[in-house]
């Protein structure tokens, strides 16, 4: 039997790796799959919990849901990420920053 | 003998070195994930992770989790996220044509976000050894959790299920909408 320490301590850490992706690369996509890695750290935290809840499963029933909001919001982003290639021909952020010219 | 052998196996240690391993190669993939260059290198690290995190719900007993996990991330978020790489490849990245595969991002202010990440690292390590859990001592069922998934999203879950459905929908056909070419 695993204790939950390790789960939790697994997620911290994704969650601080997620945190410095999101904030050091340059690369939009690569911000979006540090926000991925992030989500990715709630849902075990919520898991890890939800096995002490076998009747009811709400922490299971929760990232479930987790998981369709953020296939929703990566095809959105990725949308919009197609987008700003398509006028500026490049996805660094720190050279986008203009709304209009 | 061999019976025996298995008989006197002590199982928990294999079950704790398969998690040690699954634990590896989530957080290995995640650092390999925050440190490379290129970007291609990144998503595959990154599907690393998400399989790695799919066998860490199955040691918490979230078998239909897992695998919608590997269905949803893997399959879908991943290969979407490849496709952007795809289609969004600068051509003045790449030094040479001999290698086509290298996609380089370049990286900003990364001592102090690795400085702040690993501080919060240590709050959360606080937090997680200070705090004093009531349920921890509680026996834990690992039974398979597909029936009881089925009757929740049917009976207490239901609006919300129906809701993420029609949620899902919209954010499709905006997605669609926002990324069809505009015509000049």
């Amino acid at each position: 039997m695993i204790v939950i320490q390790n789960y939790l301590i697994i997620s911290a850490l994704l969650f601080s790796i997620g945190l410095a992706i999101a904030v050091t690369k340059r690369n939009a996509i690569l911000i979006l799959m540090g926000i991925e890695l992030m989500l990715n750290a709630v849902n075990l935290n919520l898991v890890s919990f939800s096995q002490y809840d076998p009747n009811r499963l709400q922490g299971q029933m929760f990232v479930l849901f987790i998981m369709v909001v953020a296939a929703a919001e990566i095809t959105v982003a990725l949308a919009i990420i197609l987008k700003l290639y398509e006028y500026f021909k490049n996805l660094d952020l720190d050279e986008i920053n203009s709304l209009k010219k | 003998m061999f019976d025996e052998l298995l008989k006197n196996f002590d199982y928990t240690l294999i079950k704790q070195i398969a998690f040690a391993a699954f634990a590896v190669i989530t957080v290995g993939g995640a650092l390999y994930l925050l440190f490379t260059k290129n970007v291609l290198y990144a998503a595959f690290s990154l599907l690393l992770t998400l399989l790695g995190i799919a066998g860490l719900f199955v040691f918490a007993g979230a078998d239909f989790l897992a695998v919608s996990q590997i269905m949803i991330y893997v399959g879908g978020i991943l290969i979407l996220l490849i496709f952007g790489i795809m289609l969004t490849n600068n051509k003045n990245f790449q030094r040479t044509n001999l290698q086509p595969n290298k996609i380089e991002v370049k990286h900003h202010n990364r001592f102090w976000a690795v400085l702040v990440a690993t501080l919060l690292f240590l709050g959360f390590l606080k937090i997680i050894f200070e705090a004093n859990f009531h349920i921890i001592g509680k026996p834990i069922h690992n039974s398979s959790s597909i029936q009881q998934i089925g009757i929740n999203l049917m009976t207490d879950y239901i609006f919300a299920f129906e809701v993420i459905g029609i949620f899902l929908l919209a954010a499709l056909i905006g997605a669609v909408y926002i990324a069809k070419k505009e015509k000049a």
